[in-house]
């Protein structure tokens, strides 16, 4: 037996060289410092798109992506087909987790200023992905034609539709006409379930192989990091990786058999936006300012200022790392600190009052 | 010398015609590959039948004090019937994020769900995020029925 795997092992050996790749990956170190938690939520974040991506090719296969039939199919899906129910909710909780991971990921990564020098082109795909998990959420959550997708999906574009010059045309691309209709629906499914996955495959890789390269980043200012050491990738910090994505999966189950996702009314355009309506939990605090800004700033419509300041500042955001010079430096920035605090406490604050008022 | 100079001269004149040959084509080229696919991107308009007037019901069927969406063509209507018994029609869509209106009974306005926002019972956009007022449509009462027509 022994033998059979070694000659298995030789034989590839022979044509690839995996040793090469074996010892690259014994000398694959972590560093162990007191924000070392922080790096685990890039691997649950990579965890829960492999779920998504699994989840959703079983969805595929009974999921039909017409105004007609695309309620009908989930309704299907979730009382006729076998743990139809427990697919397509896991899929559900897992988007939402998904996006609060990369979140987490994301800020946890920003406050520790690893998007410094050498590691711009990191933050910028992961970046990149952030905007794309977003957009999976926004598309993926019109797929159940459902009353609440219809409107949520009718804002959206809508809020597209109101930037100057380019507005028009891109919500007459994503819309597929001047409605939100069935064709609206085909044109997210086949965003949700071939453009997206592409584009984020692509930056995916270059992100892990960016990480797998530059090793991981340690905090600024490395007296402190080093002095409790590395832990080696393998076996130590991979087992402890593949510890939380079970316990992660776990959570997923509980959630999807407990908090089952709903399915709702179906869409009607000729109904009123039901009240209570209100868009996915990740866009609210956007959605909360939209609300408080006033009908008219000067000559400006609110919604455009509100909607170019966003834009705005996920721009400034994105580029972090070439603004913050002092980061790069090896240097403390706290201005960058302070931006970030101000950006997270609002944030929260205005989700809270998504969900209150 | 001066001969060698010319034929240098003359050999890049021809090299550089060829480059704009060659650069015209290759712009051509992706012109031509890139022009159908934006043009697919583009949904075609797909012919409306333009609807005009519409037919509702009769009056007896609208309660006081309610607001029903109707269909008009494609768009919705919103037609409210004031406590008064007096009959207004308004476009339904809501002139902020284009969200469906409806008539809130309790503050006798027409509301908008998606950002709060608020309308009299004449369409005047009077609190929340909503820009203008809402479109007007013309109600006709011929005898005991109710019809719904553009505004011209």
């Amino acid at each position: 037996m022994k033998t059979k795997r070694k000659k298995l092992i030789a034989w590839f050996d022979e044509r690839i060289p995996l040793r090469d790749l074996v010892e690259f990956m014994g000398k694959k170190y972590v560093p162990v410092h007191r924000g070392s938690v922080w790096y685990y939520f890039g691997g649950v974040s990579l965890f829960l798109f492999i779920i998504q991506v699994v989840t959703g090719i079983l969805l595929l296969l009974y999921y039909k992506g017409s105004e007609q039939l695309a309620w009908e199919s989930i309704q299907f899906i979730m009382s006729k087909v076998q743990f139809g129910w427990l697919i397509r909710s896991v899929h559900s909780w897992a988007a939402n987790l998904f996006i609060l991971s990369v979140f987490i990921h994301m800020f946890s990564v920003f406050f520790e200023r690893s998007y410094r020098k050498p590691r711009e082109i990191t933050w910028l795909t992961g970046m990149l992905m952030l905007f794309l998990a977003m957009g999976f959420g926004f598309s993926g959550y019109l797929l159940p034609w459902n009353e609440l997708a219809f409107f949520a999906t009718k804002v959206g574009t809508d809020i597209a539709g109101v930037l100057p010059v380019i507005g028009k045309p891109v919500m007459i691309f994503l819309r597929g006409g001047e409605d939100v209709t069935g064709a609206t629906l085909s044109r997210f499914f086949g965003f949700h379930v071939a453009v997206f996955p592409g584009l984020f495959t692509v930056l995916l890789g270059i992100h892990l192989f960016l990480v797998q390269r530059q090793g991981m980043s340690e905090p600024l200012g490395g007296e402190n990091s080093s002095d409790r050491g590395v832990m080696p990738f393998f076996p130590n910090f991979m087992l402890r990786d593949l510890l939380l994505w079970l316990i992660v999966l776990n959570v997923l189950a509980i959630l999807a058999v407990f908090f089952p996702w709903e399915l709702g009314r179906k869409a009607d355009a000729f109904a009123s936006a039901p009240a209570g309506i209100r868009p996915e939990w990740y866009f609210l605090f956007m959605f909360q300012t939209l609300k408080f800004f006033p009908p008219q700033v000067l000559v400006v419509d609110g919604e455009v200022l509100g909607i170019l300041l966003f834009g705005l500042a996920g721009l400034l955001w994105m580029f972090v790392p070439f603004w913050d010079r002092k980061s790069s430096r090896g240097e403390s920035n706290r201005t960058v600190i302070y931006v970030g605090i101000f950006v997270v406490i609002y944030i929260i604050v205005f989700t809270i009052l998504g969900w209150v008022l | 010398m001066n001969a060698d100079v010319d034929v240098a001269g003359a050999d890049r004149g021809k090299r550089d015609f060829l480059k704009y040959v060659m650069g015209a084509g290759l712009v051509a080229w992706i012109a031509s590959v890139i022009y159908p696919l934006v043009s697919y991107l583009k949904p075609p308009r797909q012919a409306e039948v333009e609807v005009t007037s519409i037919r509702v019901g009769k009056l007896a069927d609208i309660a006081k004090d309610s607001g029903t969406i109707v269909r008009f063509g494609n768009k919705p209507v919103i037609l409210i019937r004031t406590p008064n018994g007096q009959l207004q029609a308004f476009s339904a869509v809501c002139t902020h994020l284009d969200c469906t209106v409806q008539y809130k009974k309790d503050l006798g306005v027409i509301w908008c769900a998606c950002h709060n926002g608020k309308y009299d019972l004449t369409g005047r956009n009077i609190a929340g995020p909503p820009p203008r007022p809402l479109q007007e449509y013309k109600v006709i009462l011929q005898g005991e029925e109710v019809h719904i027509s553009k505004p011209t």
